[in-house]
């Protein structure tokens, strides 16, 4: 077993080689069917309309009144319209209009959005004001009615209306793209390409463009798609280019003779739907492909790294599990979590065993990856749906909880028995609910208090928790309060409802220290009160020594060594827990000034 | 490295330029305001902060969230807007330099962030992170590259990095990477926003390891920012401890982190927990003395 990571590599992660990224969306793109469907139509339709000539030898305006309404066969392979003109080569060359229109709509929409939507994000100042009013104004005004006035003073013009319509798409690309960037300046990686002294110009195309990028594609080829539709619309109502063949246009026809040949609404129909909805499906598959999709799943897993470890491999588990003396609350053996992964599984925790008692606190300590928060929320039942966990035992005051069982047993305990404490105070909090309700609300869930009850008990627990004015506070909404006081309201929901164990997992990590003082002193005195069992999730050695009776140091997966907290400070007998209480910074010599350079006496005062 | 031009690699020893004379950084009843929105008094989040810091000193800056440490950092770094007071580089005043000027300071005046995750750029692989601030200043790409080799070397990293991406890297080894992009124009000044705080325990003290290392190898300075005690003392000369945008105590670090005079000094010192249970207790016990004889006295003053 190597306990410490190699010398050779930092940190002891491994590192992989780096894929090429655009290639892979490329890839990722074609693998999903539907993505592979649409651009395969897409790259027909374009293909067809530019090959019109090669396709069919038929003038597409060449109308021939003799041959009116001529079915499917022989010289017309789809038959004329009512005016005797081929429909197949109106339909090819009807494609080229549409499309030609369509991407000028497009190129206009993405060629003023994008750069005004760079500058005024970037810059901001006047500029941001004037255009981003500017956008709103032009979102507001009536698109269909503007192209009418449009065209009824330039004349009958397809290419001008989609122009037009491309000017009035470009405030939606001007907004998504003065969003992103907006978001993206504040980038500390933005930052600091600044103090390098890089120009804004260089830090836009390097730094900025390349997150624009994405989105801005996903929402031309959306633009492609309503611009079909709304030059169809158009022509249809006889506003396109008179004389030049179009699908809008053969509607139109089709429309006149729907009661003597209504098959030829079928092709500038299936045209126009099959195009728009390829375009709208790619646009939806590049949005999974470049942003992972609805799945997400690499989101969720918290904190979980997965320990790199071939399924299978067999050890003596490293501990021997406590003895029981009877009066455990919480007793775990071989405890396990794995994650689902297209070869086998990673294993998060592995045959993890640990006793609380009543009135104990368990700290279990280790860093980043070490599977304890994973352990806490296995504990909770509050792991993700595609974790598998599996235990021997998994044993809460003599009823055993089960481990395929996520629902049931475990809901009742939680919440009741089970107190839970998060790391982040602030976004474990509703935003768009009061304190008080969120306080209260379980309280009359599980206790069965009546509102006016509940409300007497959350106002006591918040003067319990130290907070001074509770009645403000129980009316207030979480953004109105401190973090260390949200850390407060949520340890006065978590014993809200007398729990026997209490779950902390990082409780003070995101607190400054001498917030972090009096949080520790209050959850220790309410533990103490309660005689609660707590496990403290944490990977700091200071707030171990401060608050746990027992330790527990866990090392990818695995508990390494369990003490009672004053053996385990005094004596580690494992190489990790060692190199773990070396690194503390507490005992170090501190630096010597630097006495030579004679600026010490500056102006300090 | 022979490849490597000497204007890349300079180190700055105690040198003759006139400018050095003096300290190398010092800044004088900063004021840093953010205007209030919509007519409402704009904030101040420093309040008239002096200090100094000498070539090749590390000054920690010590403070909780809020205080102000980062925006001082942030405004020594142009990245936050001055309003009064003066901030001098090398005996020159930087605290309103134009675009240009204040672009050209990137030689002399780097920055490593706290969050090794957003700091580096997740789209650039590593070589194109590092050659970054180098390629600015007209080296070639050749040189820049071989820079970027002994860079990486310097801050322990496989030379095969740099054709990967940041994501393929730990925490601990980004931090690694930002502060070769610090390094790469051999600054004289570093300001280090919380570098260690979102390392795991070994991570941190091997990067704090190796910050001191290069420091006395090439005499480059730090603002070191922090909120822990621990760390500030290991790694700095002086300490200046900063709480609702003002200095409140400054002295060496034996002195700031051993015996602190301010009560504030006292209180942030007795709330950070010690990794050993007993001396813990004994300072849980002295905190609480300290609070109950400042609620006492508080009690006497509105009496």
């Amino acid at each position: 077993m190597t306990l410490l990571p190699e010398p050779g590599t930092l940190g002891g992660e491994p590192v992989i080689a780096a894929p090429a990224s655009r290639q892979r969306l490329l890839r990722r793109l074609l693998k999903d069917p539907v993505a592979a469907v649409s651009l395969a139509i897409l790259g027909l339709v374009v293909l067809a309309s530019a090959a019109a000539p090669l396709l069919t030898a038929h003038d597409p305006a060449g109308s021939n009144v003799a041959h009116a309404l001529a079915p499917a066969g022989g010289a017309h392979p789809l038959g004329t319209d009512g005016v005797g003109r081929d429909v197949l080569a109106r339909l090819l060359y009807g494609g080229r209009t549409s499309l030609l229109g369509t991407a000028l709509a497009t190129a206009v929409a993405v060629l003023l959005g994008v750069p005004l939507g760079l500058v005024a994000g970037y810059f901001r100042g006047w500029f941001d004001g004037v255009a981003s009013w500017s956008a709103n104004l032009v979102m507001s005004v009536p698109a269909i009615i503007l192209l009418l006035v449009v065209l009824g003073s330039v004349g009958q013009n397809t290419y001008v209306a989609m122009a037009v319509f491309g000017l009035l798409m470009a405030p939606g690309v001007f907004r998504l793209v003065r969003g992103l960037v907006n978001a993206v300046r504040e980038e500390l990686y933005v930052d600091a390409a600044r103090v390098s002294g890089l120009s804004d110009g260089r830090i836009i195309r390097r730094h900025i463009l390349r997150v624009v990028q994405a989105p801005v594609i996903i929402q031309a080829v959306q633009i492609l798609g309503i611009g079909i539709l709304i030059q169809s619309g158009l022509e249809f109502l006889g506003l396109g280019s008179s004389g030049k063949a179009s699908w809008g246009a053969m509607l139109n026809d089709a429309f006149g003779n729907i009661y003597t040949k209504p098959v030829l609404l079928l092709w500038p129909g299936l045209a126009i739907g099959l195009t728009v909805a390829a375009s709208g499906l790619l646009g939806n598959a590049l949005t999974d492909a470049l942003f992972g999709g609805a799945a997400g799943r690499s989101r969720k897993r918290r904190s979980a790294k997965p320990v790199k470890r071939s399924v299978g491999e067999d050890r003596p588990t490293s501990l021997p599990l406590p003895r029981l003396s009877g009066d455990e609350l919480l007793v775990v053996e071989d405890l396990k979590v794995t994650y689902p992964k297209d070869d086998g599984e990673t294993i998060v925790v592995d045959r993890v065993g640990l006793t609380v008692r009543r009135g104990e606190v368990l700290g279990l300590v280790g860093e980043s990856g070490s599977g304890k928060s994973q352990t806490a929320f296995a504990v909770l039942g509050l792991l993700p749906a595609e974790a598998r966990t599996t235990a021997r035992r998994l044993v809460f005051d003599g009823t055993e909880l089960g481990t395929s069982d996520r629902g049931r047993t475990r809901q009742a305990l939680r919440g009741r028995r089970i107190g839970y404490v998060p790391q982040e105070p602030m976004s474990n909090l509703d935003p768009s609910f009061r304190i008080g309700s969120q306080l209260a609300e379980p309280m009359r869930r599980h206790l069965g208090l009546s509102r006016s009850e509940a409300k007497e008990k959350a106002l006591a627990l918040l003067e319990r928790v130290g907070i001074a004015d509770p009645a403000r506070v129980y009316t207030s909404y979480p953004h109105q309060i401190s973090g260390g006081m949200a850390q407060r309201v949520l340890i006065a929901a978590a014993v809200s409802c007398d729990p026997d164990l209490l779950v902390a997992d990082e409780p003070t990590t995101a607190l400054d220290v001498t917030v972090q003082a009096e949080v520790l002193d209050l959850m220790r005195s309410l533990q103490q009160e309660r005689r609660m069992g707590m496990i403290l999730v944490t990977h700091d050695f200071g707030v171990v020594a401060d608050i746990c009776d027992r330790v527990a140091v866990m090392q990818n997966g695995r508990i390494v060594e369990a003490a009672p907290a004053r053996d385990l400070f005094a004596a580690p007998t494992h190489p990790y827990t060692r190199m773990l209480l070396d690194s503390t910074l507490e005992d170090s010599e501190p630096r010597r000034p630097l006495g030579t350079t004679g600026t010490e006496q500056g102006a300090d005062a | 490295m022979s490849a490597v031009p000497a204007d890349l690699t300079r180190h700055h020893g105690p040198d003759k330029d006139p400018a050095d004379d003096g300290p190398l950084l010092s800044v004088d009843g900063l004021v840093v305001e953010y205007p209030g929105k919509r007519r409402k008094v704009p904030f101040r989040a420093l309040k008239g902060v002096s200090l100094t810091i000498g070539a090749g000193e590390t000054l920690g800056l010590v403070g909780e969230s809020g205080s102000g440490k980062t925006t001082l950092g942030r405004a020594i770094l142009g990245l936050a807007p001055v309003t009064h007071g003066t901030i001098t580089f090398r005996g020159r005043g930087i605290s309103h330099l134009g675009k240009r000027e204040r672009r050209a300071l990137g030689e002399d005046i780097q920055v490593v962030f706290q969050d090794p995750y957003t700091s580096l750029n997740p789209a650039l692989t590593i070589d194109d992170i590092l050659t970054e601030p180098l390629l600015v200043t007209g080296v070639s790409g050749r040189d820049a590259r071989a820079r970027v080799r002994e860079l990486l070397h310097q801050v322990r990293l496989p030379a095969d990095a740099g054709a990967r991406l940041p994501r393929e890297f730990s925490g601990g080894q980004r931090q690694r990477i930002a502060i070769a992009r610090a390094l790469s124009r051999s600054p004289r000044l570093i300001v280090c926003d919380e570098p260690v705080s979102a390392l795991d325990l070994s991570n941190q003290a091997r990067v704090l390891d190796l910050l001191v290392e290069i420091q006395e190898r090439t005499s480059v300075a730090y603002l070191f920012v922090t909120h822990d005690l621990s760390v500030v003392r290991h790694i700095s000369h002086r300490v200046a401890v900063m709480y609702h945008g003002e200095i409140v105590e400054t002295g060496t670090a034996a002195s700031v982190t051993g015996q602190p005079q301010h009560p504030y000094t006292q209180k942030l010192l007795l709330a950070a927990p010690v990794p050993h249970p007993a001396r813990q207790a004994e300072r849980r016990a002295a905190r609480r003395e300290l609070t109950a004889r400042e609620s006492a006295s508080m009690k006497a003053g509105s009496a």
